[in-house]
Order: structure tokens, then sequence, then C-alpha cells
């Protein structure tokens, strides 16, 4: 008797899974640099282009990488944040720019404002990669010691920068 | 809505990182085993701003930058397994479309197989029982 | 206005759905004649309605009615007619619109071919397609309007994607609903002998043509997906295990176990539990497969835009059907008396293994396919699954299939001699193997054991499959008078079961000794592989209605003697401003020549894409031959009416339960 339900369990097992799915996101990559070391690089200054910016000049207080571009549209909706973010609470927040052209960056900062302490210039992409990127905008958010403890995927919008990042950065501050 | 909003982010995303010209750059091999080996790697790589396509399938432009980075890998001798952990400590295992056989995927591997044989032993079972029935039917 | 109808159209279908299942389905289980007499023409009304729905819709395409948003969304002016037709079921709600006029479509054919079936069962038949009816108009009117307007009206439209303005999408997607949207048909035809209670095989005699018929067209839609992804992509390929192809597969996969079972129940009065099951699952994994292409809750290619309240809609559907009829199952299933009984060696055994061996195949692709989902869900990570696994694991699945097919066809009813078989066999087996061997030795220089394998299993299939028809006609004096007397649907089988193998002939041969090229081009440069000399002769600027593109012309020389001139174009479609690539190709019996011109690179050169694929239309061709073995099954003379009529005469007292 038991038996003919079987096909019927596995029904249901699959209609719950569905329901899960449901609420999911198929596309989102979860990073496998959480809780590592932030990878070793050296750029040029994309301001500079005779100094460098390495991943040490950022390692040491909890600081934030923003991956952006001038050709990104998405990154003009969180630029707003990041500029009023960056007055009110004085982060540490610094830039990648990502596979751009150094003028175009330059403008582009010009007309939204700079809200960054110093922006590495990644024209190839390279370091990028080595970060795991694959779209942009994305944000690491980098602990005393130079791991990555967050990172978040696509443009940050006011209510995941209060509720989600604003309290992570105080949390990390507060680690020795 | 809220994955409403994410897709339409993502699709943003998407849309920015592909620019209007696309880099569809022949590469090239002297070594015929490196050849393959490429070959055959793009095709087992996820690109990541796809729906659903390898390296091999894409034109787009992160699918251009990792393909060069593999081109790059084997040509300085790395070995498959070396550019598969380079790409896995990046991206993730999801970037590999043949699953690594791990302790959460020893049921996707072996599930097949597992299925066969419970198959056939449950058919076997039944055939031999029905055919030794005593009781008359129909 | 006429929109406005178009919509007021699909209520009434609704209306008429509605009468059509609630009415038979009471009247059925009452003994009411009144109530049973509804089904009928309520259905036709039903077709009736949807079609004018449906070919309103297609009128607001095409005279360009961009006040309508799904119009305007995936057409624009300067799309050629044919496209702007084709693209009423290019995204979700047209799709969905076809979905359901298929649907009714098979619903009237059955009113019409149904004489021999006793009303109260009909009544059922109809009653439960009815529903599926209404779960599809519901879901249209609720949350997918293909009507819907749009305001301001956009002075043009968005464009179809530029992918789907090809003939392909003309064909495809309607071809493939007749095979997905036919399963109903099985399916109304299992709940209504469930309904009844008695699970006597008349319902499987009736239930056979239906299902070929259904099995056919899937099998011809998803050959026509395969080709179409071929020359359309320009990548050479031609299946990808991509989700929402897996979602075609699988029901293709429990349809070919569900007509080999049907078989069996028919002719033996066996697996009658079994077989009900497998038509409810086959219905099931149509409905999967709507689901998965429009929730959203895997990433492909054929992926409809989506929206989470769509795809909680068909989950509560697949719920209520798939839900329903197992539970439905789980009552009337262990009351149902079994046939005749079998020894192991028979073949009664080797169908039953056929359907275990195929289900074991779907419920692989299954796994592969929501794995990813099970992983994420238990939060243990996230992975992709994709070719290299399914290759991998389909393949070792499908060689016992193919081994117990040469032992099925040639196996007798409920006993056989195993030493007899066997010699018949192993005579076979060594014909196959030593011209599998020689063909692979001689023809091809590496991955010799590979193909070996391919021709060997096609060689086996083949001479098993006509041995049988040898053995038919062997002791006759009248060979050919013989053969004539033997069933149509006897000949299905070896047609089908003969496509079989040319489809495993080409899957091997040109996965196994496929070339691909991809290098630099400029005029007048010249690349050899394969025997083959491609010379490109000229870059020129080509205009379309829709498009500009550069056009690649090279000729193809071999033996110092021109095969072909292949052209390729790159075109730039306007609207989307999107690229996309129209290859060429020279298709050949034994070979495909195939280019795709990629993209400008410095100077004067072009990358450029030449591709030689050794036997690569074998793989259609098979499956065109296994759609023929199943039409030609379905013409089998037992299901002409006219013979029939005298035994409906003493076989219909059946009494009204």
């Amino acid at each position: 008797m038991i038996r003919y339900l079987f096909p019927l369990t596995i029904f249901v097992g699959l209609t719950v899974l569905f329901i899960y799915g449901l609420q999911n996101d198929p596309r989102y990559v979860p990073s496998p640099l959480i809780n590592k070391i932030a990878p070793e690089f050296t750029l040029p200054s994309l301001h500079n282009p005779e100094s460098n910016i390495s991943v040490d000049d950022i390692k040491g207080a909890v600081s934030l990488i923003n991956v952006w571009a001038s050709w990104c549209v998405a990154c003009r909706l969180e630029h707003p944040i990041l500029n009023e973010a960056v007055k009110k609470y004085h982060l540490n927040l610094y830039g990648l720019n990502y596979k751009d052209k150094r003028t175009n960056a330059l403008i582009w900062l010009e007309n939204l404002g700079n809200p960054y302490i110093e922006s590495a210039y990644d024209e190839y992409g390279n370091v990028g990669i080595d970060y795991g990127v694959y779209g942009v905008p994305e944000t690491f958010l980098l602990d005393k010691k130079g791991v990555i403890r967050y990172k978040h995927i696509g443009p940050i919008d006011k209510r995941q920068f209060d509720d989600i990042i604003m309290p992570l950065i105080k949390k990390l501050e507060q680690e020795s | 809505m809220k994955i409403l909003y994410q897709s339409i982010v993502l699709a943003l995303i998407i849309f920015t990182t592909h620019k209007s010209f696309s880099n569809d750059e022949p590469v090239y091999f002297t070594d015929k085993n490196q050849e393959q080996r490429y070959y055959s790697l793009i095709e087992e790589v996820r690109c990541l701003v796809c729906q659903n396509q390898s390296l091999a399938d894409s034109n787009a432009p992160l699918a251009q930058d990792l393909r060069n980075e593999i081109f790059k890998m084997i040509k300085s001798e790395k070995s498959n397994s070396q550019i598969i952990e380079f790409l896995v400590e990046r991206y993730g295992d999801f970037v590999l479309y043949r699953p690594p056989l791990k302790d959460n995927t020893w049921l996707l591997w072996f599930g097949p197989f597992l299925f066969l044989i419970i198959a056939v032993t449950t058919a076997i079972i039944f055939i031999k029982k029905q055919s030794q029935n005593n009781t008359i039917d129909n | 206005m006429i929109a406005e109808l178009g919509h007021f159209s699909l209520i009434l279908a609704l209306a008429m759905a509605i009468i059509q299942s609630t009415f038979p389905i009471v009247g059925a289980a009452t003994g009411n004649l009144t109530y049973m007499s509804l089904a009928r023409p309520a259905a036709r009304l039903q077709f009736l309605f949807v079609s004018i729905s449906f070919g309103i819709l297609v009128y607001s395409f095409l005279i360009n009615d961009f006040s309508i948003s799904y119009v305007a969304n995936n057409s624009n002016t300067l799309l050629p007619w044919v496209y702007r037709f084709s693209a009423v079921w290019g995204a979700h709600e047209g799709s969905l619109l076809l979905w359901t006029l298929i649907l009714s479509i098979w619903t009237i054919a059955v009113t019409f071919f149904s004489h021999r079936l006793p009303e109260y069962f009909l009544s059922r038949v109809i009653g439960v397609m009815g529903l599926v009816s209404i779960g599809f108009l519901l879901f249209m009117l609720f949350t997918s309007n293909p009507f819907e307007r749009i305001f301001p009206v956009p002075l043009d439209g968005a464009d179809l994607n530029p992918l789907l303005q090809d003939p392909g999408l003309i064909i495809h997607p309607p071809i493939l609903y007749m095979g997905y949207v036919g399963f109903s048909v099985a399916f109304g035809f299992a709940i209504a002998a469930l309904l009844g209670g008695n699970l006597d095989t008349t319902w499987a005699r009736w239930s056979r043509p239906w299902t070929l018929l259904a099995w056919m067209f899937l099998t011809i839609g998803i050959a026509l997906g395969s080709w179409w992804a071929y020359y359309e992509l320009g990548w050479g390929g031609w299946w990808f295990w991509d989700p929402v192809e897996n979602a075609s597969f699988m029901p293709w996969l429990i349809g070919t176990a569900l007509i080999h079972s049907l078989a069996a129940t028919d002719k033996r009065e066996i697996f009658k539990n079994w077989t009900i099951l497998l038509a409810i699952c086959a219905f099931a994994l149509s409905l999967l497969g709507t689901f998965l292409v429009r929730s959203g809750v895997i990433t492909s290619v054929h992926a409809f835009a989506t929206d989470p309240t769509r795809g909680i809609f068909i989950l509560a559907l697949l719920t209520i059907f798939v839900g329903g009829s197992l539970v439905l199952y789980a009552f009337r299933a262990p009351s149902t008396k079994s046939g005749g009984k079998f020894k192991l060696l028979s073949r009664e055994t080797f169908l039953l293994f056929n359907s275990i061996l195929f289900l074991v195949a779907m419920l692989t692709v299954l796994l592969g396919t929501i794995y990813p989902l099970i992983i994420e869900a238990l939060n243990l990570g996230k992975l992709s699954v994709g070719a290299p696994y399914f290759n991998a694991v389909f393949v070792p699945i499908m060689t016992p299939v193919i081994i117990f097919l040469g032992f099925g066809v040639l196996t007798k009813w409920k006993q056989d001699d195993f030493s007899l078989l066997l010699k018949q066999l192993r005579n076979l087996l060594i014909a196959s193997l030593f011209i599998g061997i020689s063909i692979g030795l001689i023809f091809f220089e590496n991955n010799q054991l590979k193909s070996i394998a391919g021709i060997v299993a096609a060689l086996w299939i083949s001479t098993t499959t006509l041995y049988s028809l040898f053995v038919k006609v062997k002791n006759k004096k009248n060979k050919l008078a013989a053969m004539r007397i033997i069933s149509r649907s006897f000949y299905g089988m070896l047609v089908a079961h003969i496509g079989f193998a040319v489809c495993i002939v080409g899957i091997t041969i040109t996965s196994q000794h496929s070339v691909d090229i991809h290098q630099r081009m400029k005029i007048g440069d010249v690349i050899e592989f394969s025997n083959y000399q491609f010379h490109l002769k000229d870059l020129k600027t080509v205009s379309g209605p829709n498009y500009e593109a550069t056009e690649a012309i090279v000729d193809v020389i071999k033996n110092e003697k021109l095969v072909t001139t292949l052209r390729s174009q790159k075109r730039i479609y306007a609207v989307r401003n999107m690229p996309m690539t129209e290859a060429g190709i020279d298709a050949g019996f034994t070979r495909d020549i195939y280019m795709a011109l990629g993209e400008p690179l410095d100077n004067e050169s072009w990358s450029v894409r030449l591709y030689h694929k050794p036997f690569v239309r074998w793989i259609w061709l098979g499956a065109i031959l296994m759609a023929i073995g199943g039409l030609l099954a379905v013409l089998d003379k037992r299901y002409r009416l006219r013979t029939l009529k005298k035994k409906i005469i003493t076989v219909n007292n059946e009494a009204i339960p």
C-alpha cells in the first residue's frame, strides 16, 4: 500500500525544492574569497600614472574596495550613495577602475564626484579576475587584517548600505 | 519584488559589461596537445555573465578575458588541474561545468548508477515473484 | 477594441472549458447522459474561442498594433511579415496562448476520432483535458494576458530577438508543443481509467495511437530544436544539455518508455499500474518543462523573461494536476488485477527493462538539471552541472538499453529458450562486431574505440530488428505476401528502431570526428584541413530589411575541384543594435561543411570559424525515421474505424460504473 504513495512523495519533495527555487536567484555567484586575505596586486594609480597603488596600502584598516567603470550604467545608481556614505562616516573607500579608459574615468569622477581615497587603474581587468569580478559594480569589505569579509554584487542602494554594510563595518572596527 | 529588482540589476550589470565591440581573436598553438587542451577546457568553463553558455560559446568580454587567461596558462606549461584551481579559487565551483567530485557531489556522480542498480534489482524481483505466483488471474 | 475582443474570447473559452470539464466528469460518475453529452460541443466551442483569440493576436502582430504591450515588446515595423507572424509565440504570453490553442486542437481531435469509446470514458478524457485548459486559461487571464494594452502607445516596437528571426522559430515551438501538449491526451486517458476504477486493457488500446502521435511530434520537435541551434548559433553544436533542452528531453524519454509499456499492457494485460504512472509522469514532465522555462528557477538561454508570480502559478498548476493524479493513483492502483504471467526470459521482461532503463535515464537528466538547486537549498554551496557531466553519465545508462533492444525484439512472449535465442543473437553480434571494427579501423584514424562502439551498437540494433522481420517470414513460401500482411505497427517498430541506430551513428561520429578551426582570415587567405581548402574570396556589405551585414564568400576546394561556395554573414540588427552570425553551411549526407563569420579584427582580417562535421545530418535523419516509425504505428489498420464498428456492437454492453 505504501509503495503506491512513493511517486507522490517524490513529487512533494520536488515541489518543496521548487518553492525554494522561486525565491532564489540562479545567477548570483557567491565569492570563494570570503574570509580569505585580499589577493595581492600592484597597479598604477588612476590620477597619477607615475605612482603605484598596491593592496598593502589598503590593508591595515577596515576598508572598502569598489569596482567601477565609466561605461557602467549601474555604477551611476550607487555613486551618490558612496559619496554620501564617505562624507558621513569617513570610510576608507578605494576604487578599482575596471577595464576603462583613463580619460573617460577621470571625467566621470569629475562629473559625479570622487569619494575614493585613491583609485587603482585595472586597464585589462587582470586584477578583476583575481578578485573574481564578473560584473560591475562590485564592492569588497576588508577587515583590519586585510581579509575579505563581505562582497556585494551589483549597485548598493541606501537600504542595503544602512542595513547590511554599515553594521558590518562597525562590527569589524570593534575587532582588534 | 526582490527577485525582480535583483534581476533588473543583474541585467544592468550584464548590459554594461557587454561593450559594443567584442574581441573574437583566434588563438594559435604550435603544440597540438596544448591546442586540444585549450579547446576542451574552454568548453568546460562557464561564462559567468551569460545565460548558461561556456567560454567557448560566448562573445562576452569577460569570456574573452578568461579565454586569454587560460591560453596564457597553457602556454606557460600549467597543467589542467592548476588552471582549474586558478579559476575555482576566484569564482568558486560554479564556474565549472563538470562538477568536481566532492562530498556535496557524491550523490550526483553516483546517483545514476544507484538508480540503475535499484531499478534493475526491483524489476528482477518483481519478475521472479510474478512468474512463480500461484494465484490464477484473469 | 479588437484586443479586448481577443481578451473576451479567452474568457468565453474559459467558460466553455468549465462546462467541458465539470458536467462530463460528474455525468460519468452519476450516469447522467445529458451531462456527458455536453463534452463534445463544449470542447469544440472552446476551440472556436481560443482560435478566435489566437487569430486576433496574429492579426495584431501583422498590422503592427503597438498599443498591445506584447506586440510592442516583440515586434517592429521593419520586421518581415513572416516573423511578425511567428513572433506571436516568441515570448511568454503568446507562447502560452499557443499552448492553449494546441491543447484545444488535441481535445477536438479526440472528440472527432473517438466513436468507439464508451460515452462515460470519453467524457472523463475530455473532462480532464478541460481541466488542464482551465488551468492554462486562468494562468493567462490572471498573470499573462497577451492582450494587455500599453499607454502611451510607442511609435515602434522593441523588435523580435534576432536569434528568433529565423524559419526555425516558425516551426520548432508549434511542433514541440504538439508533442508536449499531446501527452495531455495520454494523461486524460490514464485519469479516465483511474476514475473508472477498473483498469481493463481497452484503455491501453485506445490510448496507443494518441500517445504515439504525441511522441512522434515531440521527437520531431526536439530534432528541429537541435537542428535550429546548430545552424543558428554558429558554434556547430547540436545539443547543450541546457536545462530547457533537458526539460523537453525528459518527457521524450518517459514517452518512449510509455509507448513500449502501452504495447505490453495492450497485448498481455500487464504493467497496468506502471503504464498509468508513466502516462502521468510524461504529462507531469511536460508541465515541469513549462514551469522551468518561465519561472526563473534555472538559468537558461531559452528562458523567457520571468516573474515569480508566474512561477508560483505554474507550480500551483503542477501541484494540482500531478499531485491530484498521484493521489488518485495511490487510491486506485492497489486494486488493479494483473494479467498474464511471464518468465524471466521473455519479451515482457525486456519491455519492462526498457521502461525502467528509460526511467533511470530520465531520472539521471532530472538529477543533473535540479542538482544545483538542491545543493543551494541545503546551503551546501553553489555549483554548475553542465554538458561534461551529462555526456559522462548518459552514455553508460544508454548502453544497457542498446544491448537489451537486441534481445527484446527477438525474444518470445511469456517464455523463451535461452540457448536458442543465444544462437541467433550470437551470430548477429559477431556480424556487428566484425563489420563495425572493420569500418572503424578503415575509415577513422583516431578515436577509433568510441567510433567502433557506436557503429557496432547501431549495427546490433539494425541487424536484430531486421532479423525479427526475417523470423516472421522465413517459414512462409510466399515471402512477399507474408510481408504484406504484417501489421503496419510492426513496420513502425522496425523503422523507428533503425532510426534510433542511425541517430547513434550520427552522434558517435560527429562527436568523435568533428573538426573545428578558429582562425583569422583576410581576402586571399587559404586555410586547409580535413582534405578541404577554404579560400576567402570576398568580403562585401549587404543590407537586409532590418539589418546591415558583412558577408564573407569562401570557396571550398577538394581534390582541386570546387565543392561549394559558402556565404556567411555577420549582421547587426538595427533596432536592438544586436550582432548575429548567419552561418554558411554546405549540407551533405555524409558531412556538413560549415562556416561562421566572427568579428572584424585589426586591419582587414576577420575571425572565422570553419567546421567539418561528418555524419551530423544522421542525427536528425535518425529522429525523422523514429517519427516515421511512430506514424506507421498510428496508421495501423486495427485503429481503423470501419473494421472496429463490428466489434463495438458486440463489446459495448459495458455497464456505466
